[in-house]
Order: C-alpha cells, then structure tokens, then sequence
C-alpha cells in the first residue's frame, strides 16, 4: 500500500477521526491545565479550532469526520441523564434556593431570549439567523428542535448553542468575581441557565455545588424555552 | 460500570419513548434526567440510597466519570462551524455582537434575580427570629 492509499484509507474510517478528537481534547486540556485552568484557554474552544483547521486542510468532509466523532457525541445524552446525581446529593441546598432559583429561572430564560433576538434585528441580521438564535442558551438538541419549528436553520443553531456555551464558560468567573457574587449556588445556576452544558462543565470544574446548580438550571431552561421562544418571536416579527 | 450505564441509558430510552409518543418539545435525555431524579428521590424516601452508597455505587462512580469530561462531548458538534462559515462570515458581527452581549447580559441578570431574591427573603424571614 502506498502512502496516499493508506491515507484515503485511515482518513475515511470513523476509529481515525475518533482517535483525533480524542488526542486533539487530550492536548487541549493538558493546555488548560497548564493556564491554570485559565477562563481564555478553554479546552472546547481550543479543540474546535484544531480540528476544523484540521479538516479544512485535509480537504475532509464534516459528515466523514462525524462518523468517527458520533461516539462521543452519543455520550452527550446518558450524561445529561447523570447530572441527576450532583443534583440529588445536593438536594438539601436545592431546596433551600428554590424560590430564588424559580425567579432566576424565568427572569434569565426571557433575558436570553429577548437580548439575542433584539440585539441581531438592530444589528441587521437576516430573519433565518436571529430565528436560529433565539434559543441559543439552551442544551443542543432543545435548541435544534425550537429552530425548526420556528422557522430557523438547525445546523446554524448548534454552531451558535456551542458558542454561547464556550462563550459563558469564558465569561463566568471574571464576571461572577466583578460582581463580587460569591454564593457558588448561584453563580452555577447563571452558568448553566446563560450557556447549558458547557457553562455547567465549566462549573462543574471550579466547584461541585456550582455544578449541580448549573445542571438543574440548564435542565429547567430545556423545559421552559420551548414555550418561551415562539412567544417571543412573535413579539418581534 | 456497566450497570451503572444502562441505568442511565434506560432512563434516557424512557424520557425518549415519552417525548416521542407525546410529541412534546422537550428531549429524551432532559426527560431521563427529571426521571432519574425523582427516581432517586423515592428511593431516598424509603431509606435506600444514602449519599455514601451512592457515591460508591455503579451509577455515582459512571456518573462522575461521565461529568468530569463533559467539556469533551460538546466538540463533536461544534466542529460542525465548518459548515456554516460562509452564513457567519457574510452576517459575523451582527451574531458576534448577539452571541457576547447577551450571553453576557443573561449571566448578569439571571445571578442578580437569584442573589436578590435571596437576600428578600433572609431580610423578610429574620424578624421572626
């Protein structure tokens, strides 16, 4: 086998691209790491850059690579379902925050909505991408399906849930220690409200209560922004 | 390990059973994980589960191993960019300034609303005491 054979050969198989996601993530932590778990150097941001260069360069369509990467995206649902354990261990100081918690919720979930679809009407996007991000602070496949049904393009909306989640992880510390918010209850469940999954990861790593909150307020948003969303496009357009 | 997994798995295939037959707009796994905590609710009710057991247990120990690397689920999708630079180059900075401000605002107030609220009501229990 020659050496471009071999290469078409590994480069369409799913355990290459599965191999390079996982050593591309495992480099990109030992950087995080290395920053001291510094908010800019996030290992997801870091991660998406590489391989989607690498991809660019390779010449390598998204749909080979996902078929390799599907395996870690499939992980994505049974560890949803695990952020019940976090939250049950911490369910004494869960019901102790529940009134804070209802009012944060509701409060957060229009903010999140509101400000995105004003702030790209003003700024003179089209009617596809401010319906694609509208649901933006809210888990993956929640926001995939409100786009759809609203009229916006769901692979846009992923790319822009994913955003959102490294942007909140990013904005999080500097801005809960700016604001001098110290109780870690809250500052996980602004996380896990503003930027889903990533922004609960994000607490999760900087402190376990942080991301128990974090879990129940993305959770909770996943329920309420469904409902929330129509009502608010129909507000604007 | 393996058991561990399949509790998980099985609470997802319910909440996905359930979202499907109801045609609701909320996902399987979103449903599993309401599930799964009112599942361990009622066993911690009737005195099964305490937090020890279940820190050791098949399902704690699959469930933090599955936490502490939920960074890492998340790139798959988002190597996804690829396919809409042309959408982000030709309308950039109207989703730039969407995405950061009100990702920024939502923070904001979402923490203030919960701190707030809080402190109303330490304020309003206290003179009781």
């Amino acid at each position: 086998m020659t050496g471009t054979a071999l290469w078409v050969y590994l480069s369409t198989s799913p355990l290459f691209w599965l191999t390079v996601t996982l050593m591309v993530w495992i480099a990109a932590d030992q950087l995080s790491l290395a920053a001291n778990r510094h908010s800019l150097v996030n290992p997801v941001l870091v991660s998406i850059i590489v391989l989607a260069a690498t991809l660019k360069v390779t010449g390598t369509d998204y749909r080979v690579y996902f078929d390799g990467a599907q395996f870690v995206h499939f992980l994505l649902g049974p560890a949803t379902v695990a952020l019940a354990v976090p939250l049950h261990r911490n369910r004494e100081l869960v019901r102790k925050n529940l009134v804070p918690m209802a009012a944060a919720l509701v409060v957060g979930s229009v903010v999140a909505i509101v400000s995105a679809v004003g702030i790209a009407l003003v700024a003179g996007a089209s009617r596809s991408v401010v319906v694609s991000l509208a649901p933006k602070s809210v888990t993956a496949a929640v926001a995939m399906a409100v786009s759809e049904t609203l009229g916006g393009v769901p692979a846009l909306t992923a790319t822009m849930v994913i955003a959102t989640g490294i942007l909140g992880a990013i904005l999080l510390t500097p801005m809960m220690d700016a604001l001098r918010v110290r109780d870690p209850a809250a500052r996980g469940f602004a996380a896990g409200l503003a930027s889903h999954g990533i922004g609960t990861a994000r607490a999760f790593s900087v402190d376990p209560v942080a991301g128990a909150f974090a879990g129940i307020a993305m959770a909770l948003n996943a329920l309420l922004t469904p409902v929330l969303a129509p009502l608010v496009l129909r507000l604007f357009f | 390990m393996i058991r561990g997994f399949a509790i998980l798995l099985l609470c997802q295939l319910v909440g996905e059973a359930i979202a499907r037959g109801t045609g609701l707009p909320v996902p399987g796994p979103v449903l599993g994980f309401a599930g799964l905590v009112a599942a361990l609710a009622w066993f911690d009710r009737h005195g099964d589960v305490d937090d020890t057991i279940l820190a050791s247990s098949d399902l704690g120990r699959v469930s933090n191993g599955l936490l502490a690397t939920l960074s890492l689920l998340f790139v798959p999708a988002g190597v996804g960019v690829i396919q809409h630079l042309d959408v982000i180059g030709a309308q950039g900075l109207a989703i730039t300034l969407a995405l950061v401000i009100s990702t920024a605002v939502t923070l904001a107030v979402t923490v203030g609303t919960f701190v707030a609220v809080k402190r109303l009501m330490t304020r309003t229990e206290e003179p009781r005491r």
